[in-house]
C-alpha cells in the first residue's frame, strides 16, 4: 500500500566519459506530486528521460507501480528490458517535453487522437470524444482543426499535455514544460498544469525553473546537484529553511 | 520533307517514352523507398542487400546495367537453366527504374535521418511502435523533405529514357534516328528532338512542383 | 582479336584474364574521355555562369535559358547533334573530341550552378566587410570570396567527375572506343557477353569507389573556412 508507485535504487547513468546520476536513490509515492529542481547538468532531465524509457540506465534498478523498468524477469533471474516489456511498463507513463514535440503533420485533434487509436485500439469516434473533452480541459476546444505551427507556443504546450493525458498514464512527467516559452505564454501553462495537480490525483514529476509554481503545486520538492539530490523536503522547508549550502546558493541565485 | 511531316512518326516514339519515364520512375520510387529504408534497417541482412542495391547500380553506369540486363542476363539464364531473355521494354524499364531507385533510395534515406529526434521520442513516449512511429510520424514528415530531389531525379530520367533506344526501343530518339537514316535531315531533326525533350521535362518538372505542394500541404495550412 | 590481344575461349576465367588488358586499354579511353569532358564543363560553365550573373537583362536571360535548356535535354540527342549537326557547318571534329565535347557541354550546365551556388554562399556579410575595409571589387573576389568559395565547390565539382565517367559509355554510340563498347565489340564476336560485360560493371565499381574516395579526401583536406591565405 505504501510502496513507492517510483523507486530509484543506487541508478547510475553515463553519456561518455560524463557520469549524470550517480547512485541515485529516489522515490515517488503514489499520488504525489514532485518538483526537481536544480541547475544544468544535474541529471535532472534524465531521471524523467529514464522513467519515459528514452535512456537506458548503466547501473542499479528503477521500479514502477512495484515492477522492475528497465530489467524483466527472464529464465535465469532479472536480464535487461525487451521491447515488449518497456511498451508494457510505458502505458502507466507520459511525458510533456520543452519542445512541445507535436506532430506538425496533423491537426491538433488527431495528434491527440493519433495514440488512443494506433496503440490503445480506440474507435475513431470514442478517440475524438476524448480529445475533444481533453481540448476543453485546456482551454483549446475551438482550435481542434488547426495544425500546431498555426498556434502559439502556450497553446501548443496545452496541446502537448491533453495528448499526453489522453493515454490515462498513472505517472506525468514534465521536462522543463516552460523553458522555452515567451514569458507572456507560461501563465496559461502553469494554470493548467496547476488545475491538474489539484483536481487529480495523478503523480506528477515536474522538472522547472519556475520556482514560485513549483512552491504552489508540490508536496515535496528535490534539488539536485551533479547526479544526486542535494536536499529535498517539503517547499516551506526547502524555500525558506534549506540545510544545504549547495541549496542556498542556488536558490540565492535563481531567485534574484 | 517538311518537318511537319516528321512530326506523326515523333509522337509515337514520344508516347512511349512517356510510357517509359511513367513505369521507371514508379519502379524506381518503390526500389527508393524498399531500399532506402532498408539500409536504416536493424536487420542486418536487409541493410547489406540494400547497401550493396544501392551502390551496385549507383557506381556502375547506367548504360552498362541496360546492356548487361539485355545482351548477359540471357546467358547468365542459360547457365543457370532459366529463360531469363528480357523483352527490349522489360530491359529497360528494369535498367531506368533500377538506376533511379538507387539515387532515390539515398534521397529516401537522407530524409527520413533529417526528421528531428523529438519526433521519435514524442512518439515513443505515447507508446507507438516502431513501425508505426516510422510509417505514421517519420515517413510523412520526410516525404516533403525528398520531394526537390526526387524532381530532379524524374527529370534525369526522362533524360534517361533515350538510351534505350540503343536497344532497338521504339522511343522518340529511336524514332527520330530511323527518320535521320532515312532523310538525313540531321539539323531539322535533332533540333525537333531537343525541343521535344525539353518540353517534356517542363510538363513533368511542372507536375513535381504540383505533387510536391500536395504532398506539403499540411506546411501550408491557414496561408 | 582485338587492339592486337587474342582472346582465349578455353574457359570463363582463361577468357576473362585474356580479355582484361583490351578492358583495360578501354578504360583508358573512358578516363581521357572524362577528363577531357571534365575540364571542358569547368571551362564551360565558368562562362555560363559568369554570363548568367550579368548585370544585363539580355545576356542574363539567355545564358539562363540555354543552360536549362541543356540540362533538360538527353546527353544522347546532344551527341548525335554535335556529331552529325557540326559537320554539315563544315567543323569536323575526331569522334573522340566530339563526345568530349558533348560531355562538356552537358555537365557545364550542372557546374554552373556550382560555381553560382559556391559564390553566393559566402557570405554577404564578407562583402560588407571588404567594403568597409575599402578593398576594391577585383580583390574581393580574388582574395576574400574565392578562397572561401572553393571548399564549398570542390566536392560538388568531385561527384559531376564521377558522374562524367559514368556518362562516357554514351559515346560508344559515335565510335568512340571505350570500355563498354570494347566489351560490346567482344561479345558480339564471341556471343559470350556475360563476361565481359559483367567485368566492365566490376571495373567501373571499381574506379566510382576509388574516385568517391579520392573526392572524400579532397574534401577533408580543404579547410572548411576557405584556402589559406599568407
Amino acid at each position: 500500500m505504501n510502496d513507492p508507485i517510483i523507486k530509484f535504487e543506487k541508478v547510475v547513468k553515463r553519456f561518455g566519459d560524463l557520469t549524470v546520476l550517480d547512485e541515485l536513490d529516489f522515490e515517488v509515492r503514489k499520488g504525489e506530486k514532485v518538483s526537481i529542481i536544480g541547475p544544468s547538468g544535474s541529471g535532472k532531465s534524465t531521471v524523467l528521460r529514464i522513467l519515459m524509457t528514452l535512456e537506458p540506465i548503466d547501473g542499479g534498478m528503477v521500479t514502477v507501480c512495484g515492477e522492475p523498468l528497465w530489467h524483466e524477469q527472464g529464465p535465469n533471474g532479472l536480464q535487461p528490458a525487451g521491447e515488449a516489456h518497456l511498451r508494457k511498463m510505458r502505458a502507466q507513463l507520459g511525458m510533456v517535453f520543452q519542445q512541445f514535440n507535436l506532430f506538425p503533420h496533423m491537426s491538433v485533434l488527431r495528434n491527440i487522437t493519433e495514440a488512443p487509436v494506433k496503440v490503445l485500439g480506440l474507435s475513431r469516434a470514442e478517440a475524438q470524444a476524448r480529445g475533444e473533452e481533453l481540448l476543453e480541459l485546456v482551454g483549446l476546444a475551438d482550435q481542434a482543426d488547426k495544425y500546431p505551427h498555426q498556434l502559439s507556443g502556450g497553446q501548443q504546450q496545452r496541446v502537448g499535455i491533453a495528448r499526453a493525458l489522453a493515454m490515462r498514464p498513472s505517472i506525468l512527467l514534465f521536462d522543463e514544460p516552460t523553458s522555452a516559452l515567451d514569458p507572456e505564454l507560461v501563465g496559461e501553462v502553469l494554470t493548467v498544469i496547476g488545475r491538474l495537480a489539484e483536481e487529480h490525483d495523478l503523480t506528477m514529476l515536474l522538472v522547472t525553473h519556475e520556482m514560485r509554481f513549483a512552491r504552489e503545486i508540490s508536496d515535496r520538492v528535490c534539488f539536485f546537484d551533479k547526479g544526486r539530490i542535494c536536499e529535498e523536503g517539503t517547499p516551506e522547508e526547502l524555500f525558506t529553511d534549506p540545510k544545504e549550502d549547495r541549496t542556498r546558493e542556488f536558490l540565492k541565485a535563481v531567485l534574484d | 520533307m517538311q518537318w511537319t511531316d516528321y512530326l506523326p512518326s515523333l509522337m509515337q516514339g514520344a508516347w512511349v517514352t512517356i510510357q517509359l519515364t511513367l513505369y521507371s520512375t514508379l519502379l524506381g520510387a518503390v526500389a527508393a523507398f524498399v531500399f532506402g529504408i532498408g539500409k536504416l534497417s536493424r536487420n542486418w541482412a536487409l541493410r547489406g542487400v540494400s547497401i550493396a542495391y544501392i551502390e551496385v547500380f549507383r557506381g556502375t553506369s547506367l548504360l552498362v546495367q541496360l546492356f548487361w540486363l539485355y545482351f548477359a542476363l540471357p546467358l547468365a539464364g542459360d547457365a543457370l537453366g532459366l529463360d531469363l531473355r528480357l523483352p527490349p521494354v522489360l530491359a529497360g524499364v528494369l535498367a531506368l527504374g533500377l538506376n533511379i531507385g538507387a539515387y532515390g533510395a539515398e534521397v529516401v534515406r537522407g530524409a527520413i535521418q533529417s526528421v528531428h529526434s523529438d519526433q521519435h521520442e514524442a512518439a515513443r513516449a505515447l507508446n507507438f511502435s516502431e513501425r508505426q512511429t516510422l510509417f505514421g510520424i517519420t515517413i510523412p514528415q520526410a516525404i516533403p523533405e525528398m520531394m526537390p530531389s526526387f524532381g530532379n531525379l524524374a527529370v534525369q530520367n526522362l533524360k534517361d529514357t533515350a538510351l534505350v533506344s540503343l536497344i532497338s526501343l521504339g522511343d522518340l530518339t529511336f524514332r527520330a534516328e530511323q527518320i535521320r537514316n532515312f532523310t538525313q535531315e540531321s539539323t531539322t531533326i535533332y533540333t525537333m528532338l531537343l525541343f521535344m525533350y525539353f518540353g517534356m521535362a517542363l510538363v513533368l518538372t511542372a507536375l513535381m512542383r504540383l505533387l510536391e505542394r500536395f504532398v506539403g500541404r499540411w506546411r501550408l495550412a491557414g496561408n | 582479336m582485338l587492339f592486337g590481344f587474342e582472346w582465349d575461349l578455353s574457359s570463363p576465367l582463361a577468357f576473362a584474364i585474356s580479355i582484361l588488358p583490351i578492358l583495360l586499354l578501354g578504360l583508358w579511353v573512358t578516363i581521357q574521355a572524362t577528363v577531357v569532358g571534365f575540364f571542358v564543363a569547368l571551362v564551360l560553365g565558368l562562362v555560363f555562369a559568369v554570363l548568367k550573373a550579368a548585370p544585363s537583362r539580355f545576356i542574363a536571360w539567355p545564358a539562363r535559358l540555354l543552360t536549362e535548356f541543356i540540362r533538360d535535354t538527353p546527353l544522347l540527342v546532344q551527341l548525335f547533334f554535335l556529331y552529325y549537326v557540326l559537320p554539315e557547318y563544315g567543323i569536323v571534329l575526331p569522334a573522340f573530341l566530339t563526345g568530349a565535347l558533348a560531355l562538356g557541354l552537358q555537365y557545364s550546365a550542372y557546374t554552373s550552378e556550382v560555381y553560382r551556388a559556391g559564390i553566393e554562399a559566402v557570405s554577404r556579410d564578407q562583402h560588407e566587410a571588404a567594403r568597409a575595409l575599402n578593398l576594391p571589387a577585383a580583390r574581393t573576389f580574388t582574395h576574400v570570396v574565392v578562397p572561401q568559395a572553393i571548399p564549398r565547390i570542390v566536392p560538388a565539382m568531385g561527384n559531376y567527375l564521377v558522374s562524367i565517367m559514368k556518362d562516357v559509355p554514351v559515346l560508344s554510340v559515335v565510335t568512340v572506343l571505350e570500355m563498354l563498347n570494347v566489351a560490346k565489340i567482344i561479345g558480339d564476336r564471341t556471343f559470350n557477353y556475360l563476361i565481359p560485360l559483367s567485368m566492365v560493371g566490376g571495373l567501373y565499381l571499381i574506379m566510382t569507389l576509388v574516385a568517391s574516395a579520392g573526392v572524400r579526401l579532397l574534401d577533408r583536406q580543404l579547410p572548411k573556412q576557405g584556402l589559406p591565405l599568407k
